[in-house]
């Protein structure tokens, strides 16, 4: 069954935050961005790419189970929401466990606040406002088949940290047919894409 | 969720609501309009809530498909944003007294009886009208009407001098009509696009999409930038070339094209003219010198040619890289030789597009308020011209003056006495002229400066008389976005305060000088109907557009001659619009920038957009989330360039030019030339990056040269700052940094009632 998704193409983004604009109209946490749009290096490139929450599938949502109260729900789709403001603790707990670093604690709220796919307008069948906003469609939403027919790049919706895979429910898309993105930090320290992990089993769950 | 408004609502009474409502619940009316800014117009919701403006939905138009850039998003903030202008002004004192309240009556009056002095004294071309695009048809119909009939003065001329002039003069004499030929749908079609000076993807962002459904079809981009910018920065071909150098990498294409046999001499001979003076002109261009000449390596122009010669379907896209420039319309001809050489211009998913910038930059150069026009594209020196124009307005055809001065002309004469008052409106020629200095010292050689704003731009604060007008979504009308499409621009909301309609303030400026009779316009539609009767016959013809044909078919593009006509997306098809139905090709040799590195000023400074910023920034830099992203001007420096000046990255330094200097945060990144240097231009003040730039302007349509300058830099030493008296305290509730910040214009909640 193909379900209507996000596709997060770095390589069309233009960096000019129209998704995080467009975030901030959302009436349910107006004012603030939920998106967010980074230079990878501004002193070597223009390049710059937006991190929404993926939505993680397997493991499920690290973020909810590591959670004390039980705070972050999963909706029977599969969206994972942002935490309860009436069970919330602010123990940044979620922040932790995020492999993608989605989740944001708002000290002043003591609220733990991330991305929830636009539930109000995505569950009405309305687009995501990032990708409805998204002038280059560098965020895209629709099935994978609309995608692999309309589209060149190559999505993959399963990350690799060093050995831990991240199955989730948001596509990455790469320029060339890969099965996932993988990312490791080498014995230097440094990040890297690409084969060449090594180091302890995935220890997650 | 929503209610949508009818499109074409006149009524400002909000409609009584039966039955009951629960009283934290506000009804949002969803008023259908576009988007205030850029050339592309995208389509957009207002959400209005009890007479307020509170948001903004998307709106599935054929040419944004919902999409918006983060101007778009955020346009709606400026309606009741604290800055507004909500009262009329008035320097009592003269100049260097304060700005001070005064009544509609005393500013009107004041204006009046200066304006009938002044040309009882000096005569009628002693006042100008200095006009913009980014407006109505409606308003800019009325601005080039108010100058020649209300003022009886020969110079009225608007921003668009600044903007794309140059363009629409080389598409007026190549194809006889200055209009994009096709709709931004049809790029999707296309094998090649070729784009000429241009940052598409943070000038116009939401036209990306278009490229990148071509992308996706198999389409090669080709980007001629001295940056990398976010468009380049995925191309197939980037040719980094030098500013100002354009024709030689241009013209070394057509030299291949023509070398491989890739012309098409069926339809050069059938549908153009002139074709052998441009041959022999392009045969020194070889690669070699083009490389010689725009530094960039003769294996890539080579390879740029291949592609663009042996795509069956090709696209150039050029906007204000190659236009701003002193040969500017010689850059856009060298544009439109190389289409025509590949017979190109006239089929689906070929030809040459340029990109107007302003929001109606192209409506705004048809109506007649530029300085050699009438509306519909007539010609102001052209007597049968002038005598329908002059039926339209009731007046006999003798009292319509003559051509008047070009807007970087009208600088000189407010320097040297020859005007001395002039009206502005829709425009802030501090930020957007050149050599800003000159314009101070103009502006304030006039007495009185009068300005039109709804926000206090730098312009307005050196002005005498400072009316408030109103936003976009104040009024109603029409606007033509850049490609040739007229949309239909609603009212949601009401002017706030005493601030009026601007064609509401121009009118009662005409009754007041006895004029009334020829302005008794009661609405906006009003004027759009005398538009429609000016400009029947006109090469824009809008006389068979109505508002409601524009709602019905989601935009009517010109001309559009009848009732029955629906327009024309796709021009060229069949014949060009000169008489002989053939375009022209024009012979075009290199010729350098007007001012050229040298041994003191050993770089070239460029100045272009950013994507959070529309124009002179009066607008965007009062919008909290685009200020915040790009708050300062800054320099672009190449690392080398950088090392060899001894600056660092993030550091303060000092650009200078012949004409001036200013101190700004370099930026050191690989993603420019090493011998350019860049800044946005979109500040005031000692912001302004016209404080640099040359006033040397193309001879033809006086557009002034802001790409290219010659430049050096300096390490501005920094001291240390003295420290404060008392030890500061972080972290206090009130510095705290906040995660979420809220940001001028934002509200939490939704109004309450």
């Amino acid at each position: 069954m193909s379900i209507d998704t996000l596709f997060v193409d770095p390589s069309r983004c233009i960096g000019c935050r129209a998704c995080e604009a467009a975030c901030r109209e959302c009436d349910s946490h107006k004012g603030e961005s939920m998106i967010m749009v980074d230079f990878i290096d501004r002193e070597f490139s223009m390049a710059t790419q937006p991190t929404v929450c993926m939505h993680c599938e397997s493991p499920l949502a690290p973020c909810a189970q590591v959670c004390p109260v039980m705070a972050i729900s999963i909706t029977p789709e599969g969206v994972v929401q942002q935490a309860d403001a009436s069970r919330c603790i602010a123990c940044s707990n979620c922040v932790y466990a995020c492999p993608f670093g989605v989740p944001k604690m708002d000290l002043t709220a003591r609220l733990m606040k991330k991305c929830n796919l636009c539930y109000d307008r995505t569950s009405q069948d309305l687009q995501p406002w990032c990708a409805q906003a998204c002038p280059t469609d560098a965020l895209w939403y629709g099935t994978y088949e609309q995608f692999a027919n309309e589209r060149q790049g190559k999505p993959v919706r399963q990350t690799q940290f060093g050995t831990q895979e991240v199955r989730t429910r948001v596509y990455h898309v790469l320029p060339e047919e890969d099965s996932k993105l993988r990312v490791y930090i080498d014995a230097d320290g440094v990040m890297r894409s690409g084969e060449g992990a090594q180091g302890e089993e995935p220890w997650v769950l | 969720m929503f209610r949508i408004a009818t499109p074409t609502t006149t009524s400002s009474r909000r409609e009584s609501q039966s039955g009951w409502t629960k009283s934290d619940e506000l009804p949002d009316t969803l008023v259908p309009t576009h988007c205030s800014f850029c050339g592309v117009q995208c389509g957009m919701y207002l959400r209005v809530s009890d007479g307020q403006v509170t948001g903004v939905e998307p709106r599935d138009y054929p040419h944004n498909r919902g999409a918006l850039c983060p101007k778009g998003v955020v346009a709606y903030q400026q309606v009741n944003h604290p800055d507004r202008l909500r009262y009329p002004m008035i320097r009592r004192g003269g100049k260097g007294s304060n700005l001070e309240r005064a009544t509609w009556d005393e500013a009107l009056d004041y204006v009046v009886q200066r304006w009938q002095a002044l040309q009882q004294q000096y005569g009628k071309d002693s006042i100008a009208v200095y006009s913009g695009s980014s407006m109505t048809n409606e308003k800019c119909y009325l601005m080039g009407k108010f100058a020649r009939v209300g003022l009886g003065t020969r110079h009225v001329d608007y921003n668009g001098r600044l903007c794309m002039s140059s363009a629409g003069v080389a598409y007026a004499k190549a194809f006889g009509m200055d209009r994009a030929p096709f709709p931004m749908t049809d790029i999707p079609e296309t094998n090649c696009i070729l784009v000429a000076g241009s940052n598409v993807a943070e000038c116009f962002p939401v036209m990306m999409q278009w490229l990148w459904r071509a992308r996706d079809n198999g389409a090669k981009l080709i980007v001629m930038d001295p940056r990398e910018t976010p468009t380049a920065r995925t191309a197939d071909v980037w040719l980094p070339l030098r500013p100002g150098t354009d024709v030689a990498i241009l013209n070394a294409m057509l030299r291949y094209v023509i070398n491989e046999g890739l012309t098409d001499e069926e339809y050069i001979a059938a549908r153009t003219r002139d074709w052998d003076k441009v041959k022999d002109i392009v045969a020194p261009y070889t690669p070699e010198v083009a490389e010689r000449i725009a530094g960039v390596p003769a294996k890539r122009i080579v390879r740029a040619a291949e592609l663009y010669g042996h795509s069956p379907r090709s696209i150039i896209m050029h906007a204000r890289g190659i236009e701003h420039s002193t040969h500017g319309v010689d850059n856009c001809l060298a544009c439109i030789n190389l289409a025509l050489a590949r017979g190109q211009v006239g089929k689906v998913g070929g030809g040459a597009m340029m990109i107007t910038g302003q929001g109606n930059g192209q409506g705004g150069r048809e109506v007649g308020q530029k300085a050699n026009q009438l509306p519909g594209y007539r010609h102001i020196d052209v007597l049968e011209e002038r005598q329908e124009i002059a039926e339209v307005w009731g007046i006999p055809e003798s009292e319509i003056p003559g051509e008047g001065a070009a807007a970087t002309e009208m600088v000189k004469l407010m320097a040297s006495g020859e005007i001395k008052s002039c009206l502005v409106i829709c425009s802030n020629l501090m930020v957007s002229l050149p050599d800003n200095a000159v314009v101070a010292r103009a502006l304030d050689n006039l007495d009185p400066l009068v300005v039109i704003d709804f926000f206090l731009s730098e312009t307005a604060e050196r002005a005498d008389v400072v009316f408030p007008g109103s936003v976009w979504c104040e009024d109603e009308g029409t606007t033509t976005n850049l490609e040739g499409r007229v949309i239909k621009i609603n009212r949601a909301v009401d002017p706030p305060g005493e601030a009026r309609r601007d064609w509401q303030i121009v009118c009662e400026l005409a009754r007041r000088l006895g004029r009334g009779k020829y302005f008794e316009f009661q609405s906006s539609r009003d004027i759009f109907d005398e538009l429609r009767r000016a400009s029947k016959g006109g090469v824009a013809d809008y006389s068979g557009i109505s508002w409601e044909k524009i709602d019905r078919q989601s935009g009517v593009f010109w001309p559009c001659r009848s009732e029955e006509d629906t327009g024309e997306p796709r021009l060229f098809l069949e014949r060009f619009a000169h008489k002989d139905g053939r375009a022209r090709f024009h012979p075009i040799a290199y010729t350098p920038p007007a001012e050229e590195p040298s041994e003191a000023f050993p770089l070239r400074l460029t100045t272009g957009r950013v994507v959070y910023h529309y124009l002179s920034g009066n607008q965007t830099r009062r919008l909290g989330f685009l200020n915040s992203q790009a708050p300062e001007p800054w320099v672009e420096i190449h690392p080398n360039t950088a090392r060899q000046f001894g600056v660092a990255h993030d550091e303060r330094v000092r650009v200078r030019t012949p004409r001036g200097s200013m101190e700004l945060k370099a930026v050191v990144a690989p993603t420019i030339r090493p011998d350019t240097i860049f800044i946005p231009f979109h500040y005031g003040h000692e912001g302004a990056a016209n404080q640099l730039t040359n006033p040397a302007v193309d001879p033809t349509v006086k557009i002034p040269e802001y790409k290219v300058c010659a430049a050096t830099l300096e390490r501005v030493s920094s001291s240390m700052s003295p420290l404060p008296q008392q030890a500061t305290e972080n972290f206090t509730a009130a510095n705290a940094p906040r995660m979420f910040p809220y940001t001028v214009g934002e509200t939490k909640s939704p109004p309450q009632r």
